[in-house]
């Protein structure tokens, strides 16, 4: 069989594309550098977390009772905490769970909250009422009694973390994304799609869905940001991950707080990872936004 | 415009009734009650009976859907109850508290507007320089630091430079002011950095958009003071949108604070939320979230009032 040849055509409208994408990110980092610099730090976590056991000198889990809180050394760079664990590679191990839960709680609940803003949106009358006033009820109830009230119920555990910071960001993603399709909705490629026959759900999904890409891909890097943040706030609280899991906010309880004075490095490190990262998603974030928003471009 | 008030205040209601129906659900779904666990404490005394006759005199045996009776009815008689783990009138559980979670929301709100506003205008004026770079690093860096971990580091800065900690027995403000903004300022900054940067942000993008509108150009055409421009033109239409950001950052605060209160060892609301919750204190936790969900709606609901207000070309329908 002839197998070379289809490759080779197949290849052709591929290749253009990736050299346009190429271009993309070339133009985003020379015009952008701060952008740039945040993407570079995001992609640098992503690395140590997918890497972490690779590159971490010491097993997150060791305890070693001979260096309990021990200062910053050649031996343990970032010291160690009340176990003897070393830190650093705590926090190595850290944004693994970091970006768990930052990148899961804040894909599902921003697509989720897109999809029924768009449908909201789509539908109109009644039942955008209807969801409306659901979205409402969901934007006024408090963050944190959802969150206690899901471990309250499921219990620790990452998979529980990730239902609880996704449950809010629903209504604030589809508050977000209704808006910007109420526009769409008058476009007449939508009227076209709606006189070919088409489904509401195709009509929804493949034609008003990826317009409202910019507002969505600007929400979700907030979103990531943020779910970091409420990780870290709810593993501090014991309602997040727990231990013996490696996770930043957690490393920030008990000892971290109790032996503050002697052993500062066990405050202040976790913290400054966890500002660091959310830090490199609002950088590359906010780039985004002046990017894709031409309002706001300089002129 | 009466009609308009009267008409949002009335749509209040729905919302309301749909927070108190899902926490009323919500905590009946989580496993455990009050009732039990008080009784933990004194296990030997707990018989199967004495638990029943508690339960009956709190009201838990009586169907779900006439406790949910009992307690709107309650509300509309603005009878919140008392708590069913100590005992009190849920008012009284929830006033000093309130007190303390109002007093900080508003420390923070002063600090975050006055960092917020002259740095915001000063970057949307200085757009792409140092000084833009400066203050958008400043202000995505405060967005990025958890609350809590300032807080800790403060009071480690304090303990290690000066040898000195804030208060951490709370004083009300009438009682001693002094010692009442010594221990409260530190929880007002550290929260207040995170506001400041959302206030900041939103002054500069809000400003650097005024800015492009004809209205300036023209003022500027006509050969107006820098400065006049800036006040009476540019500054005065900016701040619908900032106004909007820290209102709903007020709201937040009053509910949302659970970290930075444990973090200084404050009574606040947020940490009622906590231990009511741990408590299974039905009553106390729904009267807290409707509580909570109302100053939100409130808000919102002034916010929009305050639009009509200041913008005359938003007409009410």
């Amino acid at each position: 069989m002839a197998v070379g040849t289809p490759v080779v055509t197949a290849d052709i409208p591929e290749v253009a594309e990736r050299g346009k994408w190429r271009r993309i990110v070339r133009e985003f980092a020379r015009e952008r550098p701060l952008g740039a610099a945040g993407a570079a730090i995001v992609l640098l976590n992503l690395v140590v977390a997918a890497t972490a056991h690779l590159i971490s000198p010491y097993d997150p889990l060791a305890t070693d009772y001979g260096a309990m809180l021990a200062r910053p050394s050649a031996a343990h760079w970032l010291g160690t905490d009340a176990f003897g664990r070393d830190v650093l590679t705590r926090i190595l191990y850290g944004s693994r769970t970091a970006m768990l839960v930052g990148f899961v709680s804040a894909i599902i609940g921003a697509t989720v909250g897109a999809v029924i803003g768009v449908a909201s949106a789509y539908f109109g009358g009644k039942i955008d009422l209807v969801i409306q006033r659901a979205m409402d009820i969901f934007l006024a109830f408090p963050l944190i009694i959802l969150a206690l009230a899901v471990v309250s119920i499921l219990g620790n555990g990452i998979e529980n973390v990730i239902v609880a910071i996704m449950i809010p960001m629903i209504p604030r993603a589809a508050l977000v994304a209704r808006s910007s399709a109420l526009a769409i909705r008058e476009m007449p490629y939508v009227d076209a799609a709606r006189a070919a026959g088409f489904r509401h759900r195709r009509i929804i999904m493949r034609h008003m869905l990826p317009n409202v890409m910019a507002p969505y891909l600007i929400m979700l890097t907030a979103f990531l940001g943020q779910a970091i943040l409420l990780e870290a706030s709810l593993s501090f609280l014991g309602l997040g991950v727990s231990e013996p899991t490696a996770a930043w906010g957690l490393m920030l309880r008990g000892a971290a707080v109790q032996f503050a004075e002697a052993a500062p490095w066990m405050a202040i490190f976790p913290g400054l990872a966890i500002s660091l990262a959310v830090f490199a998603f609002n950088l590359f974030g906010d780039s985004l936004r002046d990017a894709l928003d031409p309002r706001l471009r300089a002129q | 415009m009466t009609r308009y008030i009267v008409k949002r205040l009335l749509l209040m209601i729905p919302t309301l009734l749909g927070v108190a129906v899902i926490i009323f659900l919500l905590m009946r779904v989580v496993p455990g009650d009050v009732v039990e666990l008080r009784f933990a404490g004194e296990s030997s005394f707990a018989s199967k009976e004495n638990l029943d006759k508690e339960r009956a005199r709190l009201g838990l045996d009586k169907p779900m859907l006439q406790q949910f009776v009992d307690w709107m009815g309650g509300i509309l008689r603005l009878d919140f109850g008392r708590s069913m783990w100590t005992g009190a009138p849920i008012t009284e559980e929830i006033r000093l508290r309130f007190a303390l979670s109002l007093q900080l929301a508003i420390m923070a709100t002063m600090i975050a507007v006055l960092l917020a506003i002259p740095l915001g205008v000063l970057a949307a004026l200085k757009q792409d320089t140092w000084v833009d770079y400066a203050v958008r690093i400043f202000s995505i860096a405060g967005l990025a630091t958890p609350s809590f971990w300032l807080g800790i580091v403060f009071i480690l800065g304090l303990l290690i430079i000066f040898k000195w900690l804030p208060p951490m027995v709370y004083t009300p403000f009438w009682v001693n002011p002094w010692q009442n903004i010594l221990q409260l300022i530190w929880p007002a900054l550290a929260v207040g950095y995170r506001y400041s940067a959302v206030a900041t942000r939103m002054t500069r993008s809000a400003m650097l958009e005024v800015l492009r509108e004809d209205y300036i150009r023209t003022a500027r055409a006509k050969g107006l003071w820098q400065r006049l421009i800036l006040s009476r033109h540019a500054l005065k239409n900016a701040m619908l949108p900032v106004l909007t950001v820290v209102a709903l950052e007020f709201a937040f605060l009053m509910g949302g604070l659970v970290v930075t209160e444990q973090v200084f060892n404050l009574n606040g609301l947020g940490m009622l939320f906590v231990e009511s919750v741990a408590h299974r204190d039905y009553t106390l936790t729904q009267a807290l979230v409707l509580l909570v969900a109302f100053v939100f709606i409130f808000v919102n609901f002034l916010v929009d009032l305050a639009y009509a207000w200041i913008d005359p070309r938003i007409r009410f329908r």
